[in-house]
C-alpha cells in the first residue's frame, strides 16, 4: 500500500528522473530535500528492461555473442570477452596467445575511452563544459584507433568464440604508439588539473562519501570501490585474457569521495597507457583464432572480467546443445547501484548529479526486470515472463485487434 | 522623438540587435575556447524566430496574466535602463541626480521577474530555481552596488552622466577603481546567471530553473530580456569604469562598441574556464571576498577624496 506522506514544513520531494537532463538513461531518484540538503534518497531501476538474457537463450552461441556485445554501448568489449572466455572454458579450448593479447589491447583501449567519456560527463555535470569538450576531443583519438583496428567505434565485433577476428597491422601498432605519446601529454594535464584545481576540488571533495566498510558492505566494485580504499581489481585478483603477463597495477585511493573517484580513473588511464605500450612491444606472434564446435558440452561456468566500470560477472549454463541453457549477466552498475542512495544522503541537491554520475552508471546494462507501479492503487508488482507475454497479447487484442494468442512463443 | 528613442535608438531595436549580436559573440568566444566551431552570426536571431513560431504552453494552474506579463516586464525594465547610461558622449539621453540608483534597480527587476516566473510556474524545478534566484540576488547585489557606487563617491555625484564627465576630466583616477571593476565584473557574471554562477538554471540539477515551464514566445521574450540585460550591464560597466569619450559622437559610439566587446569577451572567458559552484559556496565567496573588497574600495575612494583637491 502507498503510504500517505505527512508533509513536513520545508521539506520538498524532488524527483530526479525518469527523464532528467542529468541522466543519460532512464532511472528514478526520489530525493527528499530540507532546503538544499538531501535528507533521504530512494533509487529505482527498471525502466529499460530489454529481456536480453532471454534473447540469448533463444539463440545459438555465436548468435548470442552479438547480443551480448550490445548489452552496453561503452564496455561492449568487456561483455563479449567475458562471454567468449566462459564459452571457451566450457568447451575446454585454449585460445592462442596472440589472441589473448589482442583482447587485452582492446580492453585497455576501451578502458581509456570509457574513462575519458566519464571524465567529460562528470565535468558536464558540474557545469565545466570546456573541460568536457577537451576530454571528448581526446577520446575521439582513441575511438579512431578502435575503428581502424576493429572496424567499429563502439560494439567493436573483434571477439569471436575461439579468438579474435582481426589482427594488428604494423600501421595500427604505430598508431597506438603515437596515441600513447599523446595520452602521456594529455593525462599529465588532467592529473594536474584533477589534483591542483581549486574549483574542481571544491566541487568534488567530501561529496558522495562512501567509507571503506560501507563500500564492502554494499558490494561496490571497480573505481568506486578502489576510491574507497578497497583494493579489488579482477585484472590482478583473477587475471583473464593476457593479464597474467601484462601486469596491471591496482590504483587505490583513500579519499572515499567523488574526488577520489576522479583520481582513480585518471590514474587508471595512466596505467592503461603503460600497459598498451608494454603490449605493443611484447605482443607474441602466432594465429589469432581456433575453431570452436557448434555444440558446447554440458556444464556450468561463472566467469568475470574487469570492465572499465568494475567487475562484470557472467554465469553460463550449457545443456550440450548449440543454444545456451541460461545466461546470467551482472553488469558492474548493478553492484555499485546499491550504494547510491547512501551516497546521496546528507549532501546538497547540487551535488546529486555528480554523485549519481560518479559510479559511471549504465542502467540499461543493469535492468533485468520491470516493476509495475499502479498509480491508482499504489500496488507494486513484478511480472514474470508468462505474465508479460499475456499482458502483451491482451494489449494488442484490445488496442489493435490482433490476436497473438495462437502464436507459439517459447 | 521620444518614441524614436524608445523604439529605435538607443531603445528596443538597437538594444535587441546589439543584444543578439553580443549573444553570438559570447557563444562564439565560448565555442572557440572549447575548440568548437561555434554558431553562425544569425544563430541567436534564428533561435528567437524559432521560439516565437513554437507553440506556447501555459501550465493550467498558474496565473495566466502574470505568466504572460513577466517576460515583457523584464524586457521593458532592461531596455529602460539604457536611457540613463552615457553611450556616444559623456551625456546620457536623460539624466538626473541619483539615476545610477535607478539604473541599478531597473537592472534588478529582471531578476525579480525570473523569481516570480519560477514561483508562478507551479513546478518543482521552477520553484527551486526561483528560490536560488533570490538567494543569488542577495549574494551578488551588495558587492555590485558597492562596487558601482565607489567611483560615484570619488566623483561626488550620483548621476551617471556627471560621473562620466568627472572621469573624462580626471582620466588617471580611472586606474584607482580597478578593484571595484573586478568586483563588478564578477558580480555581473552572477547577475546574468552565467557559469560559474549559473546556479539558478543549472541544467543538470534543476532542468532550466525558473524557465522550466516557459516555452514559445514568452520564453523568447525572456531570452531577449537576458540578452538586453547582458548589453545594458556591459554598457553600465563601460560607462562607469572605462569612461573614454571623444568629441565626435560617431567615433565615441565606435569606442563604446569596442568597450562592450571587451567586457563581454572577459565575461565569456570567465564562463569557459570555470566549473559551476554550489549555492553556499557562492554566498560565501560573495560575502567573504567580494563585499569586503568593494567596501575597501569605497573607503579608499573616500580617503583619496579627502587628500586630493578635487
Amino acid at each position: 500500500m502507498m503510504q500517505k506522506e505527512v508533509p513536513i514544513m520545508g521539506r520538498v520531494v524532488v524527483p530526479i528522473g525518469t527523464q532528467h537532463p542529468a541522466l543519460k538513461e532512464p532511472a528514478s531518484f526520489i530525493l527528499t530535500l530540507e532546503g538544499e540538503k538531501v535528507v533521504s534518497a530512494k533509487a529505482k531501476l527498471g525502466y529499460n528492461h530489454r529481456g536480453i538474457e532471454k534473447a540469448c537463450e533463444n539463440r545459438s552461441y555465436i548468435q548470442s555473442l552479438y547480443i551480448v556485445e550490445r548489452v552496453c554501448g561503452i564496455c561492449s568489449h568487456a561483455h563479449s570477452t567475458v562471454y567468449c572466455e566462459a564459452v571457451e572454458e566450457l568447451a575446454g579450448i585454449e585460445i592462442p596467445k596472440r589472441a589473448k593479447y589482442l583482447r587485452t589491447v582492446v580492453c585497455e583501449l576501451e578502458r581509456l575511452h570509457s574513462h575519458l567519456l566519464w571524465l567529460g560527463v562528470a565535468a558536464h555535470e558540474i557545469g565545466f563544459d570546456t573541460f568536457f569538450m577537451y576530454v571528448w576531443r581526446d577520446r575521439e583519438k582513441v575511438m579512431d584507433i578502435l575503428e581502424n583496428f576493429c572496424g567499429n567505434r563502439v560494439n567493436y565485433g573483434i571477439n569471436t568464440l575461439g579468438g579474435v577476428r582481426r589482427d594488428l597491422t604494423p600501421e595500427i601498432i604505430e598508431d597506438i604508439k603515437n596515441l600513447c605519446k599523446l595520452m602521456d601529454e594529455r593525462l599529465k594535464i588532467y592529473t594536474d588539473l584533477a589534483m591542483g584545481d581549486a574549483t574542481l576540488a571544491g566541487r568534488l571533495a567530501k561529496v558522495g562519501r562512501l567509507s571503506k566498510e560501507t563500500a564492502i558492505q554494499y558490494g561496490a566494485v571497480g573505481p568506486v570501490a578502489r576510491a574507497s580504499g578497497v583494493a579489488i581489481d579482477v585484472r590482478v585478483n583473477d587475471p583473464f585474457a593476457a593479464y597474467d603477463e601484462v601486469k596491471a597495477n591496482i590504483v587505490v585511493d583513500d579519499n572515499c569521495d567523488v574526488f577520489g573517484r576522479v583520481l582513480v580513473r585518471v590514474l587508471e588511464m595512466v596505467d592503461s597507457v603503460r600497459m598498451l605500450r608494454f603490449m605493443m612491444d611484447n605482443i607474441p606472434d602466432g594465429t589469432i583464432s581456433v575453431k570452436v564446435p557448434r555444440k558446447i558440452p554440458a556444464g556450468e561456468v561463472a566467469h568475470r572480467v574487469e570492465a572499465p566500470r568494475g567487475e562484470d560477472a557472467y554465469f553460463l549454463a550449457s545443456n550440450g546443445t548449440e543454444k545456451p541453457e541460461r545466461i546470467r549477466m551482472r553488469a558492474p552498475t548493478e553492484a555499485n547501484w546499491h550504494a547510491i542512495a547512501h551516497m546521496l544522503e546528507g549532501d546538497y541537491l547540487a551535488d546529486s548529479p555528480i554523485i549519481i554520475a560518479a559510479i559511471d552508471p549504465c542502467y540499461s546494462c543493469t535492468d533485468r526486470a520491470i516493476q509495475i507501479n499502479d498509480l491508482n492503487t499504489g500496488k507494486q508488482d513484478i511480472l514474470n515472463w508468462q505474465q508479460l507475454k499475456q499482458y502483451s497479447i491482451n494489449w494488442h487484442r484490445e488496442n489493435n485487434g490482433i490476436d497473438f494468442a495462437k502464436l507459439k512463443i517459447k | 522623438m521620444s518614441i524614436f528613442y524608445l523604439l529605435v535608438f538607443p531603445g528596443f531595436l538597437f538594444l535587441s540587435a546589439l543584444g543578439l549580436f553580443m549573444e553570438y559573440f559570447d557563444r562564439k568566444v565560448y565555442a572557440r575556447m572549447q575548440n568548437r566551431v561555434g554558431p553562425p552570426w544569425y544563430q541567436p536571431l534564428a533561435d528567437i524566430i524559432k521560439l516565437v513560431s513554437k507553440e506556447t504552453i501555459i501550465p493550467y494552474d498558474t496565473n495566466k496574466k502574470m505568466f504572460a506579463a513577466l517576460p515583457v516586464i523584464a524586457l521593458a525594465a532592461a531596455t529602460t535602463a539604457i536611457f540613463y547610461i552615457p553611450i556616444w558622449s559623456s551625456h546620457a539621453l536623460f539624466s538626473f541626480t541619483g539615476d545610477i540608483i535607478v539604473v541599478l534597480y531597473l537592472l534588478t527587476i529582471p531578476t525579480l521577474t525570473f523569481f516570480l516566473a519560477g514561483w508562478n510556474s507551479n513546478s518543482l524545478f521552477a520553484g527551486i530555481g526561483a528560490v536560488r534566484n533570490l538567494t543569488q540576488l542577495f549574494s551578488y547585489e551588495v558587492p555590485l552596488y558597492m562596487g558601482l557606487l565607489a567611483p560615484a563617491f570619488l566623483a561626488s555625484s550620483w548621476s551617471l552622466s556627471e560621473i562620466s564627465q568627472f572621469y573624462t576630466t580626471h582620466p588617471l583616477l580611472i586606474l584607482l577603481n580597478i578593484p571595484a571593476f573586478i568586483v563588478c565584473i564578477i558580480a555581473v557574471q552572477g547577475k546574468l546567471e552565467r557559469v560559474p554562477f549559473d546556479i539558478p538554471d543549472a541544467e543538470t540539477e534543476i532542468v532550466a530553473g525558473s524557465f522550466t515551464e516557459y516555452s514559445g514566445r514568452y520564453f523568447a521574450i525572456f531570452r531577449m530580456a537576458l540578452d538586453t540585460e547582458l548589453v545594458v550591464a556591459a554598457t553600465l560597466l563601460a560607462a562607469v569604469f572605462i569612461p573614454v569619450f571623444v568629441a565626435n559622437p560617431f567615433i565615441s559610439f565606435l569606442i563604446y562598441l569596442a568597450k562592450v566587446f571587451v567586457i563581454i569577451f572577459i565575461l565569456a572567458i570567465f564562463r569557459s574556464v570555470m566549473a559551476r559552484i554550489r549555492m553556499e559556496q557562492m554566498v560565501k565567496f560573495c560575502w567573504r571576498y567580494l563585499a569586503p573588497l568593494a567596501l575597501a574600495q569605497i573607503i579608499i575612494n573616500i580617503l583619496i577624496k579627502g587628500v586630493l583637491p578635487l
